[in-house]
């Protein structure tokens, strides 16, 4: 049985700032990042439907200590968003200086772009990932 | 199914950079876990190996045939099996269903890791490697960053203010320190306070370097035998009663239950089950605690606690080893240090030494303690129970 949205499928979207996801015809969810069966009831009956890339944070955390490799990158927050679609997703927050972040940015509106971590000896390539700013007015 | 005893054990100190190899580690405690059982390493008739990074460590993959050859155990088979922080307690529960089915009468467990000869920045890439690859870990997902998004759910989910939290996760790391400092196995044997906590360095948000376990090298083992040779041999076995083990997705595709944990919740069901008890029969537990805040997570999905309600039982001493449900006696991951291919068998080993009533001449017994939880957690979704009885 074939991979309905594979990861190379998945990235190349990614890479120009467009998610896909899968919307499943059993159940009508939305599994995003993709997955062979449907997130919510395992149906296999499923669809790639593009996805907005917009929605609401849901928790954050700003890391001080990175994995070998990436210690550049540093300071860098992690959010993870719940999309308007409903499933969430893991990115990063770009558009705001990690020291100003604090407990508050939970709930904000964001609105995703991309960018490319290049990958290290153990990640078999490169990969996109999600980038976040913010959507809303405060 | 037959019953399982627990006989003899042996651990390691844990330590910063052993002067020991993995192999020679899992030899020096297997050969304790053996002679003390009243055996001899021809006795064993399969090994059963915890270990997570060793081969990107030490270069060494197939561990297991090193292991149980240099240890006098030759040519048995032997088996090692990885899920990340929980691989020795994976491993103790594949011994256990084998000795149970009848499949064998006694058999060796032990796990074993060399973390520190990786190196902080190596050790941190090697451990988000339990975190998804392809969808998570490009964004810098490690696991402080996955319990300090977790922490910062757990303050908005249960609506609790992030200062009050952070007093709640404080009072784990110091309660840890405070009992880690009386077990001589401990890697991290000092006092802190929660100042202490609150002035360490910031590592993730809200997560700080003594909300934090230590990268660790160390080794454990225990000898499990069938209830007819346990009694044959041996005057004081524990009873492993019920295992659990369940999974889950990526971080994200856990939205439903976040900050809860649901592989947990459905692993420890099953361990209760089995052992057709409750958590209000649980007299001692050694939960993962990798992160001051998981040990809240976890407390309240084995059912200790109310959700949302367990820092306050921290902060009241519910968990002292005179309280209401004393947890992580030994020090726990965070003092008594986390080498993880040898937690779960270092878990099981001081729950064992709880009932043994081996405790006490350390000022860490529980007493009259006769039912013992086992709780490990390997990357973001794979958790591993066991209920053992004297």
């Amino acid at each position: 049985m074939d991979y309905k949205l594979p990861f190379k499928e998945y990235n190349r979207a990614l890479r120009k700032s467009r998610l896909l996801g899968l919307r499943c015809n059993s159940c009508g969810a939305i599994t995003c990042p993709p997955k062979m069966s449907c997130q919510e009831c395992t149906g296999l009956d499923l669809e790639v439907t593009e996805l907005s890339g917009k929605g609401s944070i849901v928790t954050y955390t700003t890391s001080f200590g990175a994995p070998q490799g990436r210690e550049n990158e540093l300071p860098y927050t992690i959010v993870i968003v719940q999309l308007d679609e409903g499933p969430w997703i893991m990115g990063n927050l770009i558009d705001m200086e990690t020291d100003k972040i604090t407990f508050d940015i939970i709930g904000r509106r964001v609105k995703m772009g991309s960018r490319v971590y290049p990958g290290d000896v153990y990640s078999a390539g490169a990969s996109a990932r999600p980038v976040f700013s913010f959507d809303d007015q405060i | 199914m037959r019953k399982v005893a627990v006989l003899g054990m042996g651990h390691s100190q844990f330590c910063f950079n052993s002067p020991r190899t993995q192999v020679e580690l899992m030899s020096e405690v297997a050969l304790d876990a053996i002679t003390s059982s009243n055996l001899i390493a021809k006795d064993i008739e399969a090994a059963f190996i915890g270990n997570c990074l060793g081969t990107i460590a030490e270069g060494q993959a197939t561990i297991q045939q090193f292991a149980v050859n240099d240890m006098g155990c030759l040519n048995i088979p032997a088996l090692r099996y990885e899920g990340a922080c929980a691989s020795g307690t994976i491993a103790v529960r594949e011994a256990f269903m084998h000795v149970a089915a009848g499949h064998y009468d006694v058999v060796l467990v032990a796990g074993v890791e060399k973390a520190t000869a990786l190196g902080t920045p190596l050790a941190t890439r090697c451990f988000s490697m339990a975190g998804d690859s392809r969808y998570e870990y490009p964004s810098g997902y490690t696991f402080p960053a996955a319990f300090a998004l977790l922490a910062h759910l757990y303050a908005s989910h249960y609506n609790i203010p992030l200062p009050k939290l952070k007093e709640q996760m404080a009072a784990v790391s110091v309660q840890s320190h405070f009992y880690g400092n009386k077990n001589p196995l401990a890697q991290l044997r000092f006092e802190i306070t929660a100042e202490d906590v609150l002035n360490s360095f910031m590592v993730s948000t809200p997560i700080q370097l003594h909300d934090c376990c230590p990268f660790t090298d160390g080794a454990a083992a225990v000898v499990l035998a069938s209830e007819e040779v346990a009694k044959k041999i041996y005057s004081k076995p524990c009873w492993i009663t019920g295992v659990g083990l369940a999974t889950s997705g990526q971080l994200s595709s856990q939205y439903r239950y976040l900050p809860r944990l649901r592989a947990r919740e459905l692993s420890v069901e099953k361990a209760y089950k089995m052992a057709g008890i409750g958590p209000q029969d649980v007299d001692v537990c050694e939960l993962h605690d990798c992160f001051s805040i998981a040990s809240l997570i976890a407390s309240e999905s084995l059912g200790f606690f109310e959700f949302g309600t367990a820092g306050e039982a921290w902060l009241k001493g519910e968990t002292k080893v005179d309280g209401k449900i004393p947890i992580n006696i030994s020090g726990g991951l965070k003092s008594k240090g986390h080498p993880i291919g040898a937690t779960g068998v270092s878990q099981l080993y001081h729950i064992c030494k709880q009932l043994r009533n081996e405790m006490v001449d350390l000022g860490l017994q529980v007493e009259g303690a006769r039912t013992g939880l086992v709780d490990t957690l390997g990357g973001d979704g794979c958790l591993c129970h066991l209920v053992v009885q004297r």
